[in-house]
């Protein structure tokens, strides 16, 4: 807490967004989502300098359908992050809740949707368990989730029983990652997302001014609904001159759309940045702190399995690796990169997206440069640290500043 | 002590936690429109009484009253639906959230109409609102949107203490609203406080710093291990009567033996 530096802060905290600010406030660290979304330029011109086939709508829809379960489980990790915990049994959470799908629709012969849905209550029950072990006893969330990392992957083995592969033909399962749509479908949906954001845009600004309170200028929020609608129709055309846009992508989109509506306009969402900002703040404003954590945990182990069953069905099949392997650092290190704090209330369930966009930029731009598997993890955890470095230096400069 | 127009009064409180007698056969009172401020050295009882109010400690004997009515505060819920709010030396505010995300925390409102279906928050109706009662206590934050965390100290304090009138209590409890403030810090502080009193709230201020006591109280309470050491009008005391009150060099009314209790 400081006082006599406290005048300096208030006039910028209190001021507008002149340009030497934005500039300031970049370097420090605040507007994430901006530095991420450079980075991620930067990336696509290196590896379009170095390989033409990079940035062409073969090699971007073939991006998307890499991110798609990353991305998905990665939502539930930026939900965690916010809490300031953390979840480790993502990566082997997919995996069994992809392991109970396959194993109930191929050798049980339920009916597919029966068994996504099974598999994704069984990834509800693991985090509730988690959440509750986590609250009741006090472990701290990384010890109780490393724990359910083993013994879920345990499970997996169990599960898929003797031959360790379930090998998935059914059309319904392998269609979440298969199925794409005409380039009509395509520009409809566009022209939906592009209407629906121009109206909250504008409403939200109208109820703003309605209410007497100031209202950003019509000129910021036209621009603002420009670029958005110039990123959303670029994305559709360039996905509709390859296969057209992907089902997958859309299931992806989607949840990040509805965590973003939950976390930042729900009274839920409020209370897990209260949570993940000061719990015990949070507790003597009467949130029931431990509900949310368990509550929380419950979402990050769905969305895992939700995920699992998405990466299942692009690789139509379930084995003894699924879910291991790199996928849980990847889903961690993507919210971090584009700015979801570790330390706990800052983030956003747009950072799932970004991160999965450029860790799924740098994996696929190493492959078609034929990089060794040796090179790729080297970089992506270089960028990891970079990543985290940046996050405790904005963390230092807030300190700093009096503002913890 | 009369309960004649008193909104709180302690009559004859005792605490004590094992061994230690953190107050012995307390009364005090505080009325509508009155600061009263909380004095004593460390370990005098000052918190222990506040938090008996507040309900996080309850009291082993004697009696609270509440607008002349007996009542039973045995945990913070209790308190708060009497109308008794606190606002502790921490302030309890997280800084990740906006000032007026943290005067609602824990009470937010649901918008109506179609976008209450989807248990949408009603941003603009909590930021009016907001404005509304930082404007009747002239807090002057410039920006409601802007973290609570970029602020300085005296701000979160108008913030922790506006926030706490929200739930519309009678009683405002205060622990060091002051400490850790700079001068221009604490007098906005000091009149926010004197605001409370003219809303007709009754406010009892624990402090350290006489100067800021001597400022804002209509009475001075002072407490010394844990007995009532002196119970002065502001307008008629010294600094060096309270001084000596709190050390125990000069008695007052009911002020313990110096071998009074260890707490």
């Amino acid at each position: 807490m400081s006082t006599p530096a406290a005048t300096a802060e208030e006039v910028e905290a209190q001021g507008g967004l002149r340009p030497a600010e934005f500039l300031r406030r970049f370097a420090r660290g605040d507007l994430a989502e901006v530095r991420v979304i450079l980075a991620l330029a930067l990336i696509w011109l290196i590896f379009q300098l170095q390989e033409d086939r990079f940035l062409t709508a073969t090699n971007l829809t073939n991006l998307v359908l890499q991110i798609t379960a990353v991305g998905l489980i990665s939502v539930g990790v930026v939900m965690v992050l916010l809490l300031g915990e953390i979840d480790l049994s993502v990566g082997a959470v997919s995996g069994l809740g992809a392991g109970v799908m396959a194993v109930l629709a191929v050798k049980h012969g339920w009916h597919p949707y029966l068994a996504i849905a099974a598999g994704i209550l069984a990834g509800t029950g693991i985090g509730l368990i988690q959440g509750a072990l986590f609250t009741r006893f006090g472990i701290p969330s990384f010890v109780v989730t490393l724990a359910g990392l083993l013994a879920w992957q345990g499970v997996l083995l169990k599960v898929l029983g003797d031959t360790g592969t379930v090998n998935i033909n059914e059309s319904k399962i392998t269609g979440l990652t298969g199925t794409f749509y005409s380039d009509t479908v395509g520009w409809i949906i566009a022209f939906v997302c592009i209407g629906a954001f121009a109206l909250v845009s504008l409403g939200g600004r109208r109820r703003r001014q309605k209410a007497g309170l100031s209202a950003p200028p019509m000129a910021a929020v036209l621009t603002r609904i420009a670029i958005v609608g110039v990123a959303i129709a670029a994305a559709v055309a360039v996905l509709n001159s390859a296969r057209g846009v992907p089902l997958a992508a859309l299931i992806l989109v989607g949840f990040v759309i509805a965590f973003q509506y939950v976390t930042t306009r729900t009274r839920f969402g409020r209370h897990i940045y209260a949570v993940g900002g000061n719990a015990e703040a949070a507790r003597r404003a009467g949130i029931k702190v431990n509900r949310i954590r368990i509550v929380v945990f419950a979402i990050a182990s769905s969305m895992a399995a939700i995920g699992g069953i998405m990466a299942a069905s692009r690789l139509l099949a379930v084995n003894q690796s699924s879910g291991g392997s790199d996928l849980l650092l990847l889903a961690i290190a993507g919210p971090v990169i584009a700015g979801t704090s570790l330390f706990g209330g800052r983030g956003t369930v747009w950072s799932a997206l970004l991160g999965a966009l450029v860790i799924g930029s740098i994996s696929n731009g190493m492959d078609l440069l034929a990089l060794e598997s040796s090179v790729k993890f080297m970089v992506t955890g270089g960028v990891l640290l970079a990543a985290v470095i940046v996050d405790a230096l904005a963390r230092q400069q807030r300190q700093a500043a009096g503002r913890v | 002590m009369s309960t004649n127009g008193a909104l709180l009064s302690l009559e004859g409180v005792s605490k004590s936690f094992g061994p230690v007698q953190a107050l012995s056969d307390v009364d005090f009172e505080v009325a509508p429109g009155e600061v009263v401020a909380l004095v004593g050295d460390n370990g005098a009882g000052k918190s222990t009484l506040v938090k008996a109010i507040a309900g996080i400690h309850a009291i082993d004997d004697g009696r609270i009253l509440f607008e002349g009515n007996p009542v039973r505060i045995a945990s913070p819920p209790d308190a708060t639906r009497l109308g008794i709010a606190t606002v502790y030396q921490d302030l309890a505010l997280c800084d990740n959230l906006d000032v007026v995300e943290n005067l609602f925390l824990g009470r937010e409102e649901l918008a109506s109409g179609p976008a209450g279906v989807v248990r949408q928050l009603d941003e603009t109706d909590m930021e009016q609102q907001s404005h509304e009662l930082l404007d009747t206590l002239a807090v002057t934050i410039t920006d409601v949107r802007a973290e609570v965390g970029t602020m300085s100290g005296g701000q979160r304090q108008q913030v922790a203490i506006a926030r706490s009138l929200l739930g519309e209590p009678k009683v405002v409890l205060l622990d060091e609203p002051t400490a850790a403030l700079g001068v221009r810090q604490t007098a906005m502080v000091l009149n926010l406080v004197k605001r409370l009193r003219e809303r007709g709230l009754g406010v009892v201020v624990i402090s350290h710093n006489l100067a800021d006591v001597f400022e804002v109280a209509d009475r001075i309470y002072v407490l010394r291990l844990g007995r009532e050491a002196g119970d002065y009008d502001a307008k008629e005391t010294t600094h060096e009567e309270i001084v000596g009150a709190i050390t125990g060099a000069t008695g007052a009314d009911k002020a313990a033996p110096a071998t009074g209790g260890e707490a």
